[in-house]
């Protein structure tokens, strides 16, 4: 004799990302705010220290934005032609930048006009940048050179011409007050130190370097160019660790996260990829409207911001810690109360005797097992199951139309009622897993309520509602179908036609292959 | 000697008629099945004797009413036999001559038993006659003696009863009753009228109230009606009760007549209480239509016999108790037999939904997986889904099922692939494929490659909406999932747009075929690429396999057109072909023989052949009137010796075949008598006796004493196992039939004791002295279990027996008294 078999409810595989731990942190930002700017971002640079403003360099201007300020709270304008790569100085309290004329201006963050300008380049410089000792710049340009200026003096400390093309991109060394990287559009990356007369270190990236980044500890280096991002052991002498292929356009920039655990790189392809820096695989990713040019994190990360090529400048904020005070008051039941009894441990001569199990069946479920199909079908078209779990209400129709029953469980009902069910098969009838019951519900709803079409305006409308979702679901399929028919063309011309060598051979009646490899 | 028939076997068979017996612990449920009556125990659900010597169907069994260890049995061939079932063996034959239907008796009629025959010279009609039952010397009596008490009964047991304590017998046939009256010789005659109702209110069944003038009927609209003051043709009543949409297909009343049982084909056991409809018990979900409902003697038990043979035993209070199962009869066995690789059973659709595994060496269900789960509702007109195709992979870890349901046309399909858990025992669902074909799915196979294990392994499925799938095992790359596989769609293929009808791999699993209508395809398994193409037009393909070990190059197909075609591989060219109606096609696993069974002329014939020689080896014609629709090779656990040449190839294996009629027979080279030794089974007095707490006391003074001698460290042997038959006969004794319990100290004592065997040399000198207490004890034991056997036969004679103390037992009893007994102390 077997018990009552609760309706099998089918189940269907979430689709989609899965939740993992940085799935939840990264989403937890609020919706981004949009600020329009002059022209494409190329750089976006956090002050280092509180309240940790930005700059935001784009066209001929230098914005520096506050926390939460969505105007500039300041702006340097003084450039004729485009502006930079503005970067603040370690304190926080100079910015440096370069320009197209050629000069590498040096402001004070609280100042108007540009403290120092560094001149005798005439060739953009793209790049600007303080070593770790506060006093001297570095720079890089499109006349292939990477240079490094003393500050007090405004006068050219050494100059490296050992690239082959622009210079664009470059980083100092957190460690060594000696030591900055430049990146350019030779392929190569190279490593400079101050008290040398050449570069200490050259490394083949393969692209157009777009991007470099030093890790805190000075050891690894991150390039970006091409659609790779690459990481390099630089003590073991510029040896590739890793290399990564998750952009389908050039990667732009790079950016490590506050705690140096997570390496975020942004593309033309209109992604942020986050990559976990142990294991070089990708954890989240962030989807843009377009090109991202720039891209920087705030301490904390506090603050995403994206430069894109339209001159949009993204900013999403963190959302607050939600506190979770609800489930902090409701207690939970003691250990004790769990554990109550179930440590007892049988003895030898105990004779057992097992408590039976009661079975919990869902409210369909008692109904469906007493044969009152009408109920159970209101049981399932309770809002909170029709529209969280619309599996169930689907899986009870289904079991109801196998009894034979749904017709007359579909029948009688007030308007409301009505009302209800069309809305629920309107909307989940062009579902693929449910189309196959709906249609026959719906089919049956038409049939049962035909008479009293017109008398009411609400369930007309649902009706109306209804034929269009099929409508709309048929010229889809029709849709799929020329682009599958189209693609089994294309297949087909690949696709070489061993059959062609078919042979009859009639005097057996056999048809048979000339080719057999088959050997026993 | 040998048999070279086709044998119905003694398992499977359809169990005719049930009842459980008046012993008084209610230890025996008796029915008959087949050909034989069946002895089984309530308690161990064990088949304790197989009562057998008809020639023919057993249509009714009845104890003997002046002995209760008796029983009667009358079946097709004419026969009455009279039982002793106890132990098996048949204590007289009466052959009455024409064909028995049914058989009733009666308490007070001592010397005759009543029959239902069908009248000479008419057909279908019946006549209830009673058959004096001649007191002669020999086995073999004749029963010639019939005297008519009813004309037009029903043929079946059902349709007729006696009432209280035998005065009158009721019989019902289509819409008429008639009740005869013994001692009045009254014959009265009551009828329905067939105009005024609208369904259909002919009799089904009838049953007699034990203790009341109240007759109960059952009718085919569901209702049952209570006849009550039916001597009178004219003053007579009845009531209705109407729970059941269907027929009632019994009824039965409990032994004081203060209910009333009912079932259908609902399955649902309906209890009347005081035969008022409004107070009523139902025991629902019985798994089958209720054919038959039998009451103990005692009341205690009740017992009910399903269409799917099977029998179900329900306590008084409407509890299920348990249920006896062979080979559950499904309505119709889709999906073929299989044998399952792990458990050597025989694997076929069991209840609706469920996939029984049925163990033929114990005739018994091993267990029934629930494949469909779902709720069944036994309705007329309702599609239902079941399930149609099984494939075992070759080490039995992998099961496939396919269910549709019955909707011609869109059905519903799944398919679903189980994992076999160590841990468990059991099928685990792991994937289900909802539609896996457009339309039905019409043949299955997987990969059979042992050597390579389970990453090969590779499910083929073949449908009517012309084209085969090629599913396979998919590492799941989610670290979080619960299964670490699921199994996915790889190829695709078709061939003109034909159906495929049937797969097959070779034995290396390189190549597969697969039939398409009137063509066979055979594809290579890597590539997927189609190798060539066989057709022996016309008619289409209906089965195909390959040859297997020395003949792997050879692949067989039959038609519809009634050829039978074998074609080379390595010539791609017709061997040899046959002109034969193959229904059947079954290569042996474990060697390279083929089955092929035919269905000519309204009967089938076996032809067991190799496919490199056309000549077959074997060829059986005439197997069996009834088609025959599946057979399975069950490989043997050793094999077995043969000495025929003929038979050589069923030296591995074993070869089943199920007829249309669900009648599972195979091929035996023994003859019956050989097959069915009588097993040396005992009636188990020991095992179904409860635990008293005097043996549970026992228990552990005898686990203390095993525990010491562990500590002690001596390898001492007991001899409990010599002294446990005695000690067991007085704890399982009744207390009121045992000896006072001095005399029984010695014997109880003396099994306690620990034996002399043990004892080191220094005591065999006492040992000489207790040489003839013992020889003396031995002889009392055998004394007082030989009473205690003729005890239990004979109470009333325990007053007189135990007085009787000789001598020597006085003696004995006073040695007892002056024993040292401050070990009981330890107690």
């Amino acid at each position: 004799m077997a018990a009552y078999k609760p309706v099998v409810v089918q189940a269907c595989p979430k689709l989609g990302e899965k939740i993992t731990q940085d799935t939840l942190y990264w989403r937890g930002y609020k919706t981004p705010v949009q600020i329009k700017e002059f022209g494409a971002v190329n750089k976006i640079d956090f002050s280092p220290v509180p309240p940790y403003n930005y700059a935001v360099t784009a066209s001929s201007r230098i914005h520096i934005y506050g926390r939460y300020s969505q105007e500039p709270i300041k702006t340097f304008s003084r450039f004729w032609h485009a502006a930079y790569c503005a970067t603040y100085r370690d304190d926080g309290r100079l910015l440096a930048a370069g320009s197209e004329e050629g000069k590498i201006c040096l402001f004070d963050v609280s100042g108007k006009a540009p403290l120092r300008q560094f001149e005798g380049r005439t060739k953009p410089v793209h790049l600007v940048g303080f070593l770790s000792d506060k006093y001297r710049i570095f720079s890089g340009g499109d006349d292939y050179s990477s240079n490094l200026w003393d500050i007090p003096s405004a006068t050219e400390i050494i100059s490296y011409s050992e690239h082959t093309d622009y210079v664009r991109c470059g980083c100092a060394s957190k460690v060594n007050a000696d030591v900055f990287i430049t990146g350019s559009y030779d392929h190569t990356v190279k490593l400079f130190d101050a008290r040398t007369k050449s570069s200490v270190m050259t490394i083949e990236h393969g692209h157009p370097v777009e991007s470099v980044l030093l890790f805190p500890s000075g050891g690894l280096l991150v390039s970006a160019g091409g659609r790779y991002v690459k990481v390099w052991d630089v003590l073991k002498g510029g040896q590739l660790l890793v290399s990564l292929k998750n952009h389908h356009k050039t990667v732009t920039c790079l950016c490590l996260n506050s705690s140096g655990q997570r390496l975020l790189s942004g593309s033309l392809d209109r992604h942020v990829k986050i990559y976990s820096t142990t294991s070089y695989k990708v954890v989240h990713s962030f989807n843009y409207a377009t090109s991202i040019l720039s891209l920087a994190l705030s301490p904390e990360d506090e603050t995403i911001v994206v430069g894109m090529t339209n001159g949009v400048l993204n900013v999403k904020h963190r959302k607050p810690e939600e506190k979770n005070e609800n489930s902090q008051k409701k207690r939970q039941p003691a250990y004790r109360t769990y554990v109550k009894g179930r440590t007892y441990m049988p003895k030898q001569e105990d004779f057992c005797v097992s408590k039976p199990v009661k079975r919990v069946l869902r409210k369909y479920d008692k109904l469906l097992r007493s044969f009152q199909s009408s109920k159970a079908l209101d049981a399932v078209l309770e809002p909170p199951i029709m529209l969280h779990t619309p599996e169930v209400t689907v899986a009870v129709m289904q079991e109801l139309h196998r009894r034979g029953t749904l017709r007359s469980a579909l029948a009688g009902r007030d308007e409301k009622q009505v009302n209800l069910l069309l809305t629920f098969v309107a909307r989940r009838v062009i579902e693929p897993r449910f189309t196959p019951v709906l249609v026959t519900v719906a089919d049956m709803i038409t049939d049962i309520y035909q008479p009293v079409v017109g008398q009411s305006a609400i369930v007309d409308k649902q009706f109306l509602k209804l034929q269009q979702a099929i409508g709309k679901e048929i010229d889809y399929q029709e849709e799929l179908l020329e682009v599958l028919g189209m693609m089994d063309t294309l297949f087909a011309t690949f696709t070489k036609k061993r059959d062609a060598c078919l042979e009859e051979n009639k005097s057996n009646g056999v048809m048979e292959l000339i080719e057999t490899n088959r050997n026993y | 000697r040998r048999c070279p028939r086709g044998l119905r076997l003694p398992r499977g068979g359809r169990a005719a008629r049930a009842g459980v017996t008046a012993f008084p612990p209610c230890r025996y449920l008796l029915y008959a099945s087949g050909d034989f009556v069946k002895v089984h125990s309530v308690n161990t659900e064990e088949t304790l004797r197989l009562l057998c010597g008809h020639a023919d169907l057993v249509t009714g069994i009845q104890l003997n009413p002046q002995n209760h260890m008796q029983l009667y049995s009358s079946s097709l061939d004419g026969t009455i036999k009279l039982w002793d079932f106890m132990d098996g063996i048949p204590i007289k034959t009466f052959t009455v001559g024409s064909r028995l239907l049914a058989l009733y008796t009666l308490a007070g009629a001592e010397d005759s038993v009543f029959v239902v025959i069908p009248k000479k010279g008419e057909r279908d009609t019946f006549q209830l006659v009673s058959v004096k039952l001649t007191k002669g010397a020999g086995q073999d009596l004749e029963g010639k003696e019939l005297s008519v008490v009813l004309d037009g009964v029903g043929a079946s047991t059902k349709q007729t009863a006696f009432g209280r304590e035998g005065s009158y017998v009721v019989s019902v046939k289509d819409v008429n009753l008639q009740v005869y009256f013994f001692k009045r010789k009254l014959l009265n005659r009551f009828s329905l009228s067939t105009a005024k109702t609208k369904g259909d209110n002919r009799f089904s069944c009838v049953a007699c109230h034990p203790t009341e003038d109240c007759i109960a009927t059952g009718h085919a609209d569901g209702k049952i009606r209570l006849w009550r003051n039916f001597h009178s043709k004219k003053a007579y009543t009845y009531s209705a009760l109407h729970w059941h949409h269907d027929i009632v297909m019994d009824l039965a009343y409990s032994m004081e007549g203060t209910r009333l049982l009912s079932g259908g084909v609902e399955s649902v056991l309906v209890q009347w209480h005081n035969e008022s409809s409004c107070q009523k018990d139902f025991l629902p979900r019985l798994g089958s239509p209720i054919e038959c409902i039998s009451m103990s003697s005692d009341g205690a038990l009740c017992c009910t016999l399903h269409t799917d043979n099977r029998i179900t035993i329900i306590n008084s209070n409407l509890r299920f108790s348990r249920s006896i199962q062979g080979l559950i009869k499904s309505r119709d066995v889709k999906t073929g037999l299989v044998v399952d690789p792990r458990t050597k059973a025989l694997v076929l659709n069991g209840e609706p939904g469920h996939l029984q595994f049925y163990s033929l060496q114990s005739d018994q269900q091993l267990f029934s997986l629930d494949i469909v789960q779902r709720q069944y509702i036994h309705q007329a007109g309702l599609k239902q889904s079941d399930l149609v195709k099984v494939a075992f992979s070759a080490r039995g870890t992998w099961l496939a099922t396919v269910e549709e349901s019955e909707e011609v046309t869109d059905p519903e399909l799944q398919l679903k692939l189980w994992f076999y858990s160590e841990e468990t025992q059991s099928f685990a669902l792991n994937t289900r494929i909802n539609t896996p074909h457009d339309n039905h799915i019409t043949d299955m196979c997987f990969r059979d490659m042992d050597e390579l294990g389970d990453d090969s392994l590779i499910l083929v499925t073949t449908g009517r909406d012309c084209v085969f799938k090629v599913w396979v095992m998919v590492e799941d790359s989610d670290p979080e999932a619960h299964q670490s596989v699921s199994w996915s769609c790889d190829f695709v293929g078709s061939y003109h747009n034909y159906q495929a009808t049937n797969c097959c791999f070779s034995e290396d699993g390189s190549l597969l075929a697969v039939s398409f209508e009137e063509t066979v395809t055979v594809w290579d398994s890597l590539t997927w690429d189609l190798k060539c193409t066989f057709c022996h037009p016309p008619g289409n393909i209906r089965k195909i396999c390959f040859g297997r070990l020395t003949c792997s190059k050879y692949l067989i197909g039959a038609t519809d057109y009634g050829f039978l075609c074998c074609w080379n591989l390595l010539t791609c060219a017709l061997e040899w072909s046959a002109h034969l109606n193959v229904v059947v096609l079954q290569p042996d696993p474990i060697s390279e023989h083929i089955a092929a069974v035919s269905w000519l002329s309204k009967e089938s014939s076996l032809f067991v052949f190799k496919p490199s020689e056309p000549r077959p080896i074997y060829i059986q014609r005439n197997l069996c009137k009834e088609k025959i629709l599946l057979a399975a090779f069950v490989p043997r656990d050793e094999p077995e010796m043969i000495s025929s040449e003929k038979y050589l190839w069923l030296r591995k294996s074993q070869l089943f075949f199920l007829t249309d009629t669900q009648e599972l027979m195979t091929l035996s080279t023994k003859s019956l008598e050989e097959r069915l030794t009588p097993s040396s089974k005992q009636l188990a007095v020991e095992e179904s006796l409860p635990v008293t707490p005097f043996s549970v006391l026992l228990g552990k003074h005898r686990r203390q004493q095993a525990q010491e001698d562990i500590d002690l460290g001596k390898p001492v042997v007991h001899k409990q196992e010599q002294a446990s038959p005695a000690v067991k006969e007085l704890l399982h004794t009744p207390a009121h039939v045992l000896p006072s319990a001095s005399f029984l100290c010695t014997i109880f004592i003396n099994s306690l004791l620990i034996s002399k065997e043990n004892k080191s040399a220094e005591e065999v000198a006492d040992e000489v002295e207790m040489e003839s207490e013992k020889a003396e004890d031995e002889s009392d034991e055998e004394d007082v279990t030989a009473m205690e056997q003729e005890d239990t036969s004979h109470m009333e004679l325990l007053g007189e027996m135990t007085c009787k103390l000789s001598k020597s037992q006085e003696k004995e009893l006073r040695k007892i008294r002056k024993m040292d007994y401050s070990w009981i102390s330890a107690f």
